[in-house]
Protein backbone atom coordinates (compact mmCIF):
# COMPACT_ATOMS: atom_id res chain seq x y z
CA UNK A 1 0.00 0.00 0.00
CA UNK A 2 2.43 2.69 1.18
CA UNK A 3 5.69 3.04 -0.73
CA UNK A 4 8.87 4.26 0.92
CA UNK A 5 9.26 7.85 -0.36
CA UNK A 6 5.60 8.54 0.23
CA UNK A 7 5.93 7.35 3.79
CA UNK A 8 9.26 8.97 4.45
CA UNK A 9 7.94 12.38 3.40
CA UNK A 10 5.62 12.44 6.43
CA UNK A 11 8.17 11.07 8.92
CA UNK A 12 8.75 14.31 10.82
CA UNK A 13 5.07 14.65 11.44
CA UNK A 14 4.52 11.00 12.30
CA UNK A 15 7.58 10.75 14.57
CA UNK A 16 6.96 13.97 16.47
CA UNK A 17 3.20 14.50 16.12
CA UNK A 18 3.63 17.80 14.40
CA UNK A 19 0.49 19.44 13.15
CA UNK A 20 -0.36 23.04 12.50
CA UNK A 21 -1.65 26.01 14.43
CA UNK A 22 -3.39 28.92 12.72
CA UNK A 23 -1.88 32.19 13.96
CA UNK A 24 -5.03 33.96 12.84
CA UNK A 25 -7.62 32.09 14.95
CA UNK A 26 -5.46 29.92 17.21
CA UNK A 27 -7.05 26.60 16.20
CA UNK A 28 -4.80 23.57 15.87
CA UNK A 29 -4.93 20.82 13.26
CA UNK A 30 -3.50 17.37 12.80
CA UNK A 31 -1.93 16.59 10.35
CA UNK A 32 -0.31 19.78 9.11
CA UNK A 33 -2.36 22.01 6.81
CA UNK A 34 -1.07 24.89 4.75
CA UNK A 35 -4.35 26.72 5.12
CA UNK A 36 -6.86 27.01 7.97
CA UNK A 37 -10.28 25.86 6.70
CA UNK A 38 -11.98 28.40 8.98
CA UNK A 39 -9.82 31.42 8.09
CA UNK A 40 -9.14 30.73 4.42
CA UNK A 41 -6.73 33.14 2.80
CA UNK A 42 -6.27 35.12 6.01
CA UNK A 43 -4.29 32.12 7.26
CA UNK A 44 -1.95 31.80 4.28
CA UNK A 45 1.62 32.19 5.49
CA UNK A 46 0.41 32.20 9.08
CA UNK A 47 0.24 28.45 9.71
CA UNK A 48 2.83 27.48 12.29
CA UNK A 49 4.13 24.02 13.08
CA UNK A 50 2.54 22.81 16.28
CA UNK A 51 3.75 19.86 18.31
CA UNK A 52 1.02 17.87 20.07
CA UNK A 53 1.78 16.45 23.52
CA UNK A 54 0.21 13.11 22.55
CA UNK A 55 -2.00 13.16 25.64
CA UNK A 56 -5.75 13.02 25.40
CA UNK A 57 -8.81 10.88 25.88
CA UNK A 58 -10.66 8.29 23.83
CA UNK A 59 -13.39 9.87 21.68
CA UNK A 60 -14.47 6.64 19.95
CA UNK A 61 -12.94 3.18 19.65
CA UNK A 62 -13.26 -0.14 17.86
CA UNK A 63 -11.58 -3.53 17.91
CA UNK A 64 -10.39 -4.48 14.44
CA UNK A 65 -10.77 -8.21 13.69
CA UNK A 66 -10.43 -8.12 9.90
CA UNK A 67 -7.26 -6.25 9.06
CA UNK A 68 -5.27 -5.23 6.03
CA UNK A 69 -2.73 -7.90 5.10
CA UNK A 70 0.21 -6.02 6.61
CA UNK A 71 -1.54 -5.73 10.00
CA UNK A 72 -2.72 -9.36 10.12
CA UNK A 73 -0.16 -10.17 12.82
CA UNK A 74 -1.54 -7.47 15.12
CA UNK A 75 -5.21 -8.42 15.04
CA UNK A 76 -7.38 -8.07 16.94
CA UNK A 77 -6.22 -4.54 17.76
CA UNK A 78 -7.83 -1.47 19.23
CA UNK A 79 -8.19 1.53 16.93
CA UNK A 80 -9.40 4.81 18.37
CA UNK A 81 -10.02 8.45 17.71
CA UNK A 82 -8.22 10.38 20.42
CA UNK A 83 -9.34 13.85 21.41
CA UNK A 84 -6.02 15.50 22.28
CA UNK A 85 -5.68 17.89 25.20
CA UNK A 86 -4.80 20.57 22.64
CA UNK A 87 -8.07 20.09 20.76
CA UNK A 88 -7.53 18.28 17.46
CA UNK A 89 -8.50 14.62 17.12
CA UNK A 90 -5.90 12.02 16.10
CA UNK A 91 -6.50 8.46 14.91
CA UNK A 92 -4.27 5.67 16.17
CA UNK A 93 -4.01 2.23 17.73
CA UNK A 94 -4.17 1.71 21.48
CA UNK A 95 -1.72 -0.97 22.58
CA UNK A 96 -0.80 -2.84 25.78
CA UNK A 97 -4.44 -2.80 26.85
CA UNK A 98 -7.40 -5.17 26.73
CA UNK A 99 -10.46 -3.93 24.82
CA UNK A 100 -12.57 -3.88 28.01
CA UNK A 101 -10.13 -1.42 29.62
CA UNK A 102 -10.77 1.13 26.87
CA UNK A 103 -13.89 3.24 27.09
CA UNK A 104 -14.92 6.60 25.72
CA UNK A 105 -13.16 9.10 27.98
CA UNK A 106 -10.24 6.81 28.94
CA UNK A 107 -7.00 8.86 29.27
CA UNK A 108 -4.19 7.90 26.88
CA UNK A 109 -0.76 9.15 25.85
CA UNK A 110 1.23 8.58 22.69
CA UNK A 111 4.18 6.27 22.37
CA UNK A 112 6.72 5.73 19.55
CA UNK A 113 6.26 2.33 17.88
CA UNK A 114 6.70 0.34 14.72
CA UNK A 115 3.64 0.75 12.51
CA UNK A 116 4.36 -1.72 9.75
CA UNK A 117 6.82 -2.84 7.14
CA UNK A 118 7.12 -3.23 3.41
CA UNK A 119 7.33 -7.01 3.11
CA UNK A 120 9.96 -9.17 4.82
CA UNK A 121 13.04 -7.28 3.62
CA UNK A 122 11.53 -3.83 3.11
CA UNK A 123 11.54 -0.59 5.03
CA UNK A 124 10.05 -0.54 8.51
CA UNK A 125 7.64 2.28 9.27
CA UNK A 126 7.55 3.97 12.63
CA UNK A 127 5.13 6.40 14.18
CA UNK A 128 2.81 6.87 17.14
CA UNK A 129 0.45 4.57 18.91
CA UNK A 130 -1.30 5.20 22.22
CA UNK A 131 -1.13 3.57 25.65
CA UNK A 132 -3.21 4.14 28.77
CA UNK A 133 -1.92 7.10 30.77
CA UNK B 1 -32.23 25.68 -16.40
CA UNK B 2 -34.19 22.96 -18.19
CA UNK B 3 -36.20 20.35 -16.30
CA UNK B 4 -34.79 16.84 -16.62
CA UNK B 5 -36.50 13.44 -16.74
CA UNK B 6 -35.52 9.80 -16.63
CA UNK B 7 -37.01 7.83 -19.52
CA UNK B 8 -35.35 4.44 -19.21
CA UNK B 9 -33.68 2.23 -16.60
CA UNK B 10 -31.78 -1.03 -16.62
CA UNK B 11 -29.60 -3.12 -14.36
CA UNK B 12 -27.91 -6.48 -14.18
CA UNK B 13 -28.40 -8.87 -11.36
CA UNK B 14 -26.00 -7.93 -8.54
CA UNK B 15 -23.76 -10.58 -7.03
CA UNK B 16 -20.69 -12.66 -7.71
CA UNK B 17 -20.96 -12.79 -11.50
CA UNK B 18 -18.03 -15.08 -12.24
CA UNK B 19 -18.91 -15.67 -15.88
CA UNK B 20 -19.32 -11.98 -16.75
CA UNK B 21 -16.65 -9.35 -17.33
CA UNK B 22 -16.74 -5.61 -16.61
CA UNK B 23 -17.65 -4.89 -20.22
CA UNK B 24 -20.34 -7.61 -20.27
CA UNK B 25 -22.23 -6.13 -17.31
CA UNK B 26 -21.76 -2.53 -18.42
CA UNK B 27 -23.29 -3.26 -21.80
CA UNK B 28 -26.11 -5.39 -20.45
CA UNK B 29 -27.37 -2.65 -18.13
CA UNK B 30 -27.05 -0.03 -20.88
CA UNK B 31 -28.96 -2.07 -23.43
CA UNK B 32 -31.77 -2.70 -20.98
CA UNK B 33 -32.05 1.03 -20.23
CA UNK B 34 -32.02 2.03 -23.92
CA UNK B 35 -34.61 -0.62 -24.73
CA UNK B 36 -36.75 0.60 -21.83
CA UNK B 37 -36.45 4.20 -23.09
CA UNK B 38 -37.19 3.16 -26.64
CA UNK B 39 -34.17 5.16 -27.81
CA UNK B 40 -31.87 4.11 -30.63
CA UNK B 41 -28.16 4.53 -30.09
CA UNK B 42 -27.64 7.24 -32.76
CA UNK B 43 -29.89 9.58 -30.72
CA UNK B 44 -27.52 9.58 -27.75
CA UNK B 45 -25.60 12.82 -27.25
CA UNK B 46 -23.36 11.89 -24.34
CA UNK B 47 -22.52 9.24 -21.79
CA UNK B 48 -21.32 9.36 -18.18
CA UNK B 49 -19.89 6.28 -16.48
CA UNK B 50 -19.70 6.01 -12.69
CA UNK B 51 -16.88 3.74 -11.66
CA UNK B 52 -14.76 3.80 -8.53
CA UNK B 53 -11.72 1.67 -9.13
CA UNK B 54 -11.54 -0.34 -12.36
CA UNK B 55 -7.83 0.52 -12.41
CA UNK B 56 -7.29 -1.59 -9.33
CA UNK B 57 -10.06 -4.18 -9.66
CA UNK B 58 -9.41 -5.11 -13.30
CA UNK B 59 -6.34 -3.00 -14.13
CA UNK B 60 -8.38 -1.14 -16.71
CA UNK B 61 -8.55 2.64 -16.76
CA UNK B 62 -10.25 4.72 -19.44
CA UNK B 63 -13.54 2.92 -18.88
CA UNK B 64 -15.61 5.84 -20.22
CA UNK B 65 -14.26 5.03 -23.66
CA UNK B 66 -14.45 1.29 -23.07
CA UNK B 67 -18.17 1.31 -22.22
CA UNK B 68 -18.97 3.65 -25.13
CA UNK B 69 -17.02 1.38 -27.47
CA UNK B 70 -18.65 -1.91 -26.48
CA UNK B 71 -22.11 -0.34 -26.35
CA UNK B 72 -21.59 0.42 -30.02
CA UNK B 73 -21.89 4.18 -29.62
CA UNK B 74 -18.21 5.09 -29.97
CA UNK B 75 -18.80 4.93 -33.72
CA UNK B 76 -20.82 8.15 -33.31
CA UNK B 77 -17.91 9.67 -31.38
CA UNK B 78 -20.09 11.01 -28.56
CA UNK B 79 -18.35 12.34 -25.44
CA UNK B 80 -18.12 9.60 -22.81
CA UNK B 81 -16.83 10.58 -19.38
CA UNK B 82 -15.92 8.40 -16.43
CA UNK B 83 -16.50 10.06 -13.05
CA UNK B 84 -15.28 9.02 -9.61
CA UNK B 85 -16.20 9.93 -6.04
CA UNK B 86 -15.57 6.64 -4.23
CA UNK B 87 -18.82 4.87 -3.43
CA UNK B 88 -20.74 7.92 -4.66
CA UNK B 89 -19.41 7.59 -8.22
CA UNK B 90 -22.77 6.33 -9.53
CA UNK B 91 -24.82 9.26 -8.26
CA UNK B 92 -22.09 11.61 -9.44
CA UNK B 93 -22.53 10.25 -12.98
CA UNK B 94 -26.30 10.80 -12.71
CA UNK B 95 -25.65 14.34 -11.48
CA UNK B 96 -23.24 15.12 -14.32
CA UNK B 97 -25.85 13.95 -16.83
CA UNK B 98 -28.48 16.03 -15.04
CA UNK B 99 -26.28 19.14 -15.21
CA UNK B 100 -25.44 18.60 -18.87
CA UNK B 101 -29.11 18.32 -19.83
CA UNK B 102 -30.33 21.09 -17.51
CA UNK B 103 -27.72 23.43 -18.97
CA UNK B 104 -28.94 22.81 -22.51
CA UNK B 105 -25.67 21.22 -23.58
CA UNK B 106 -27.03 17.73 -24.29
CA UNK B 107 -30.47 16.26 -24.93
CA UNK B 108 -30.28 12.50 -24.59
CA UNK B 109 -27.71 11.22 -22.14
CA UNK B 110 -26.98 7.69 -20.95
CA UNK B 111 -25.60 7.10 -17.47
CA UNK B 112 -23.92 3.85 -16.57
CA UNK B 113 -22.53 2.71 -13.25
CA UNK B 114 -20.42 -0.42 -13.10
CA UNK B 115 -17.96 -2.22 -10.86
CA UNK B 116 -16.39 -5.64 -11.23
CA UNK B 117 -15.02 -6.43 -7.76
CA UNK B 118 -14.56 -10.20 -7.71
CA UNK B 119 -11.67 -10.43 -10.18
CA UNK B 120 -9.25 -9.74 -7.29
CA UNK B 121 -8.81 -11.56 -3.98
CA UNK B 122 -10.32 -10.56 -0.65
CA UNK B 123 -7.12 -8.99 0.70
CA UNK B 124 -6.85 -6.67 -2.28
CA UNK B 125 -10.56 -5.79 -2.06
CA UNK B 126 -9.99 -4.70 1.55
CA UNK B 127 -7.16 -2.43 0.37
CA UNK B 128 -9.19 -0.95 -2.48
CA UNK B 129 -12.23 -0.26 -0.29
CA UNK B 130 -10.15 1.74 2.15
CA UNK B 131 -8.65 3.81 -0.68
CA UNK B 132 -11.59 6.21 -0.36
CA UNK B 133 -10.53 7.13 3.17
CA UNK B 134 -7.29 8.98 3.98
CA UNK B 135 -4.39 6.70 3.01
CA UNK B 136 -1.72 8.82 4.71
CA UNK B 137 -3.47 9.43 8.02
CA UNK B 138 -6.00 6.62 8.46
CA UNK B 139 -5.05 3.47 6.57
CA UNK B 140 -1.39 3.59 7.57
CA UNK B 141 -2.38 3.41 11.24
CA UNK B 142 -4.36 0.22 10.65
CA UNK B 143 -7.74 1.73 9.86
CA UNK B 144 -9.84 -0.44 7.58
CA UNK B 145 -12.92 0.96 5.86
CA UNK B 146 -15.34 -0.85 8.23
CA UNK B 147 -13.29 0.26 11.27
CA UNK B 148 -13.97 3.92 10.48
CA UNK B 149 -17.70 3.25 10.40
CA UNK B 150 -17.24 1.27 13.63
CA UNK B 151 -15.89 4.44 15.25
CA UNK B 152 -19.02 6.29 14.11
CA UNK B 153 -21.19 3.46 15.45
CA UNK B 154 -19.43 3.38 18.82
CA UNK B 155 -19.90 7.12 19.22
CA UNK B 156 -23.55 6.95 18.08
CA UNK B 157 -24.21 4.23 20.65
CA UNK B 158 -22.50 6.35 23.32
CA UNK B 159 -24.27 9.62 22.54
CA UNK B 160 -27.76 8.36 21.71
CA UNK B 161 -28.07 4.92 23.28
CA UNK B 162 -28.27 3.19 19.91
CA UNK B 163 -28.17 -0.55 20.57
CA UNK B 164 -26.86 -3.72 18.93
CA UNK B 165 -30.46 -4.72 18.27
CA UNK B 166 -31.19 -1.43 16.48
CA UNK B 167 -28.19 -1.92 14.18
CA UNK B 168 -29.26 -5.49 13.48
CA UNK B 169 -32.79 -4.40 12.62
CA UNK B 170 -31.45 -2.56 9.55
CA UNK B 171 -29.84 -5.70 8.14
CA UNK B 172 -32.93 -7.80 8.93
CA UNK B 173 -35.26 -5.33 7.18
CA UNK B 174 -33.04 -4.94 4.11
CA UNK B 175 -32.61 -8.69 3.72
CA UNK B 176 -36.38 -9.12 3.97
CA UNK B 177 -36.93 -6.49 1.29
CA UNK B 178 -34.14 -7.93 -0.86
CA UNK B 179 -36.17 -11.16 -1.05
CA UNK B 180 -38.73 -9.21 -3.10
CA UNK B 181 -36.14 -7.89 -5.58
CA UNK B 182 -35.29 -10.42 -8.31
CA UNK B 183 -31.97 -8.66 -8.99
CA UNK B 184 -30.77 -8.58 -5.38
CA UNK B 185 -27.61 -10.41 -4.37
CA UNK B 186 -29.20 -11.86 -1.23
CA UNK B 187 -32.71 -13.21 -1.37
CA UNK B 188 -32.82 -14.78 2.06
CA UNK B 189 -34.14 -13.53 5.35
CA UNK B 190 -31.97 -13.24 8.43
CA UNK B 191 -32.85 -12.80 12.10
CA UNK B 192 -31.70 -10.22 14.65
CA UNK B 193 -29.63 -12.86 16.44
CA UNK B 194 -27.92 -13.91 13.20
CA UNK B 195 -26.49 -10.41 12.87
CA UNK B 196 -25.43 -10.23 16.52
CA UNK B 197 -23.71 -13.63 16.27
CA UNK B 198 -21.97 -13.09 12.93
CA UNK B 199 -18.15 -12.87 13.00
CA UNK B 200 -16.64 -9.57 14.18
CA UNK B 201 -15.17 -7.27 11.52
CA UNK B 202 -14.46 -4.11 13.53
CA UNK B 203 -16.64 -4.05 16.62
CA UNK B 204 -19.45 -3.17 16.97
CA UNK B 205 -19.57 -3.92 13.22
CA UNK B 206 -20.00 -7.60 12.38
CA UNK B 207 -20.13 -9.41 9.05
CA UNK B 208 -23.91 -9.08 8.70
CA UNK B 209 -23.70 -5.34 9.38
CA UNK B 210 -21.71 -4.93 6.15
CA UNK B 211 -22.82 -4.68 2.53
CA UNK B 212 -21.31 -7.52 0.49
CA UNK B 213 -18.69 -7.51 -2.25
CA UNK B 214 -20.55 -7.42 -5.55
CA UNK B 215 -20.29 -7.23 -9.29
CA UNK B 216 -22.97 -5.35 -11.14
CA UNK B 217 -24.00 -2.52 -13.38
CA UNK B 218 -26.98 -0.18 -13.67
CA UNK B 219 -27.97 2.41 -16.25
CA UNK B 220 -30.48 5.19 -16.81
CA UNK B 221 -31.41 7.25 -19.87
CA UNK B 222 -32.23 10.91 -19.33
CA UNK B 223 -33.55 13.78 -21.45
CA UNK B 224 -35.24 17.19 -21.08
CA UNK B 225 -38.67 16.81 -19.46
CA UNK B 226 -40.40 18.60 -22.35
CA UNK B 227 -39.54 15.82 -24.83
CA UNK B 228 -39.75 12.91 -22.38
CA UNK B 229 -43.32 11.98 -23.34
CA UNK B 230 -42.07 11.11 -26.83
CA UNK B 231 -40.28 8.15 -25.29
CA UNK B 232 -42.36 7.09 -22.32
CA UNK B 233 -45.83 7.56 -20.94
CA UNK B 234 -44.58 7.96 -17.43
CA UNK B 235 -41.38 10.01 -17.25
CA UNK B 236 -39.85 10.41 -13.81
CA UNK B 237 -38.57 13.92 -13.18
CA UNK B 238 -35.33 14.64 -11.35
CA UNK B 239 -36.67 17.41 -9.11
CA UNK B 240 -33.35 18.04 -7.42
CA UNK B 241 -29.71 17.07 -7.55
CA UNK B 242 -27.39 18.16 -4.74
CA UNK B 243 -23.84 17.31 -3.83
CA UNK B 244 -21.79 18.22 -0.76
CA UNK B 245 -18.27 17.54 0.47
CA UNK B 246 -16.62 17.18 3.86
CA UNK B 247 -13.17 16.41 5.24
CA UNK B 248 -11.65 13.24 3.81
CA UNK B 249 -10.56 11.91 7.20
CA UNK B 250 -12.89 11.26 10.12
CA UNK B 251 -10.59 12.85 12.72
CA UNK B 252 -11.07 16.29 11.13
CA UNK B 253 -14.80 16.39 11.80
CA UNK B 254 -16.50 18.00 14.76
CA UNK B 255 -19.12 15.25 14.92
CA UNK B 256 -18.89 11.67 13.71
CA UNK B 257 -22.47 10.73 14.59
CA UNK B 258 -23.75 12.60 11.59
CA UNK B 259 -22.54 13.15 8.05
CA UNK B 260 -22.57 16.91 7.69
CA UNK B 261 -22.36 16.55 3.90
CA UNK B 262 -25.49 14.43 3.99
CA UNK B 263 -27.41 17.02 6.00
CA UNK B 264 -26.31 19.87 3.73
CA UNK B 265 -26.96 17.98 0.49
CA UNK B 266 -30.40 16.94 1.75
CA UNK B 267 -31.29 20.52 2.69
CA UNK B 268 -30.13 21.79 -0.69
CA UNK B 269 -32.05 19.06 -2.50
CA UNK B 270 -35.31 19.61 -0.63
CA UNK B 271 -34.99 23.39 -1.16
CA UNK B 272 -34.46 22.85 -4.88
CA UNK B 273 -37.41 20.45 -5.14
CA UNK B 274 -39.57 22.69 -2.92
CA UNK B 275 -40.43 19.61 -0.89
CA UNK B 276 -39.67 18.33 2.58
CA UNK B 277 -38.62 14.92 3.97
CA UNK B 278 -42.22 14.26 5.02
CA UNK B 279 -43.32 14.46 1.36
CA UNK B 280 -41.18 11.43 0.47
CA UNK B 281 -42.84 8.06 -0.07
CA UNK B 282 -39.71 6.02 -0.67
CA UNK B 283 -35.98 6.39 -0.02
CA UNK B 284 -32.85 4.59 -1.15
CA UNK B 285 -30.02 5.33 1.26
CA UNK B 286 -26.38 4.29 1.44
CA UNK B 287 -26.43 1.41 3.95
CA UNK B 288 -22.91 0.17 3.33
CA UNK B 289 -22.99 -0.59 7.06
CA UNK B 290 -26.06 -0.79 9.30
CA UNK B 291 -24.97 2.35 11.22
CA UNK B 292 -24.90 4.24 7.89
CA UNK B 293 -28.63 3.78 7.35
CA UNK B 294 -29.36 5.00 10.87
CA UNK B 295 -27.29 8.13 10.30
CA UNK B 296 -28.76 8.61 6.81
CA UNK B 297 -32.40 8.61 7.90
CA UNK B 298 -31.51 11.12 10.62
CA UNK B 299 -29.37 13.36 8.40
CA UNK B 300 -31.92 13.41 5.57
CA UNK B 301 -34.48 14.54 8.12
CA UNK B 302 -36.89 11.62 8.44
CA UNK B 303 -36.15 11.31 12.16
CA UNK B 304 -34.53 13.55 14.77
CA UNK B 305 -30.81 12.96 15.45
CA UNK B 306 -30.39 9.93 17.65
CA UNK B 307 -33.83 8.48 16.92
CA UNK B 308 -32.94 6.60 13.71
CA UNK B 309 -32.09 3.33 15.43
CA UNK B 310 -35.24 3.28 17.54
CA UNK B 311 -37.41 4.15 14.51
CA UNK B 312 -35.84 1.31 12.53
CA UNK B 313 -36.35 -1.23 15.29
CA UNK B 314 -40.00 -0.15 15.51
CA UNK B 315 -40.46 -0.84 11.79
CA UNK B 316 -41.05 2.76 10.78
CA UNK B 317 -38.72 2.40 7.77
CA UNK B 318 -40.01 -0.93 6.47
CA UNK B 319 -42.19 -1.35 3.38
CA UNK B 320 -45.37 -0.62 5.31
CA UNK B 321 -43.82 1.94 7.63
CA UNK B 322 -43.92 5.75 7.71
CA UNK B 323 -41.20 5.98 5.07
CA UNK B 324 -40.12 2.93 3.06
CA UNK B 325 -36.33 2.85 3.16
CA UNK B 326 -34.26 0.67 0.83
CA UNK B 327 -37.13 -1.21 -0.79
CA UNK B 328 -34.54 -2.70 -3.17
CA UNK B 329 -32.80 -4.39 -0.26
CA UNK B 330 -30.30 -1.55 -0.10
CA UNK B 331 -26.58 -1.99 -0.39
CA UNK B 332 -26.87 -4.70 2.27
CA UNK B 333 -29.04 -7.13 0.30
CA UNK B 334 -29.25 -5.82 -3.27
CA UNK B 335 -25.45 -5.70 -3.27
CA UNK B 336 -22.88 -2.90 -3.47
CA UNK B 337 -20.86 -2.84 -6.68
CA UNK B 338 -19.39 0.55 -5.72
CA UNK B 339 -19.69 2.63 -8.92
CA UNK B 340 -23.01 0.96 -9.83
CA UNK B 341 -24.70 1.54 -6.48
CA UNK B 342 -25.73 5.18 -6.93
CA UNK B 343 -27.25 4.42 -10.33
CA UNK B 344 -29.04 1.32 -8.99
CA UNK B 345 -30.64 3.50 -6.29
CA UNK B 346 -32.10 5.70 -9.04
CA UNK B 347 -33.28 2.61 -10.95
CA UNK B 348 -35.18 1.48 -7.84
CA UNK B 349 -36.79 4.88 -7.30
CA UNK B 350 -37.89 5.02 -10.95
CA UNK B 351 -39.49 1.58 -10.66
CA UNK B 352 -41.29 2.65 -7.49
CA UNK B 353 -42.52 5.93 -8.99
CA UNK B 354 -43.69 4.18 -12.16
CA UNK B 355 -45.64 1.79 -9.96
CA UNK B 356 -43.65 -1.13 -11.39
CA UNK B 357 -41.87 -2.36 -8.28
CA UNK B 358 -44.03 -5.47 -8.15
CA UNK B 359 -44.10 -7.18 -4.73
CA UNK B 360 -42.10 -4.42 -3.08
CA UNK B 361 -44.25 -1.59 -4.48
CA UNK B 362 -45.00 1.29 -2.12
CA UNK B 363 -48.65 2.15 -2.89
CA UNK B 364 -49.11 5.43 -4.81
CA UNK B 365 -45.46 6.41 -4.50
CA UNK B 366 -45.06 9.92 -5.90
CA UNK B 367 -41.78 11.24 -4.49
CA UNK B 368 -38.52 9.48 -3.72
CA UNK B 369 -35.07 10.42 -2.47
CA UNK B 370 -31.70 8.73 -3.01
CA UNK B 371 -28.58 9.25 -0.89
CA UNK B 372 -25.20 8.00 -2.15
CA UNK B 373 -22.06 8.30 -0.01
CA UNK B 374 -18.36 8.35 -0.90
CA UNK B 375 -15.75 7.29 1.67
CA UNK B 376 -16.88 8.01 5.21
CA UNK B 377 -19.05 10.91 4.06
CA UNK B 378 -16.54 13.18 2.30
CA UNK B 379 -18.90 13.18 -0.68
CA UNK B 380 -22.66 12.86 -0.39
CA UNK B 381 -25.02 13.16 -3.34
CA UNK B 382 -28.78 13.42 -2.98
CA UNK B 383 -31.40 13.22 -5.72
CA UNK B 384 -35.11 13.84 -5.35
CA UNK B 385 -37.34 12.24 -7.97
CA UNK B 386 -41.04 12.68 -8.61
CA UNK B 387 -43.92 11.89 -10.94
CA UNK B 388 -47.07 13.74 -11.87
CA UNK B 389 -50.13 12.30 -10.27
Amino acid sequence: MTKTPRYWRENTSRYNMIGAKCANCGKNYFPYRTMCPDCGRKSIGKMEEFRFSGAGKVFASTVVHEAHEQYEMMKPYILALIETDEGAKILGQIIDAEPEEIKIGTRVKSTFRKLGEEGKAGTIYYGYKFVKE
Amino acid sequence: MRRVAIIGVGMTEFGELWDQSFRDIGIMAGFEALHDANVSSEKIDAMFVGNMSAGRFIEQEHVGALVADYSGIAKNHIPSTRVEAGGASGALAVRQAFLSIASGMHDIVVVGGAEKMTDVGDAEITNIQSATSDQEWETVFGATYPSLYALMASRHMHEYGTTREMLSSIAVKNHKQGCLNPKAQFKREIKLEDVARSPPVALPIRTLDCAPISDGAAAVVMCPLDIAKKFTERPVEILASAQASDTLALNQRRSITEMAASKVAARRAFDMAKLSPSDMDVAEVHDNFTISEIMAIEDIGFFPKGQGGKASLEGKTSLNGDIAVNTSGGLKARGDPLGATGVAQIVELVQQLRGKADKRQVPDARYGVAQNVGGTGATVIIHVLGVEQ
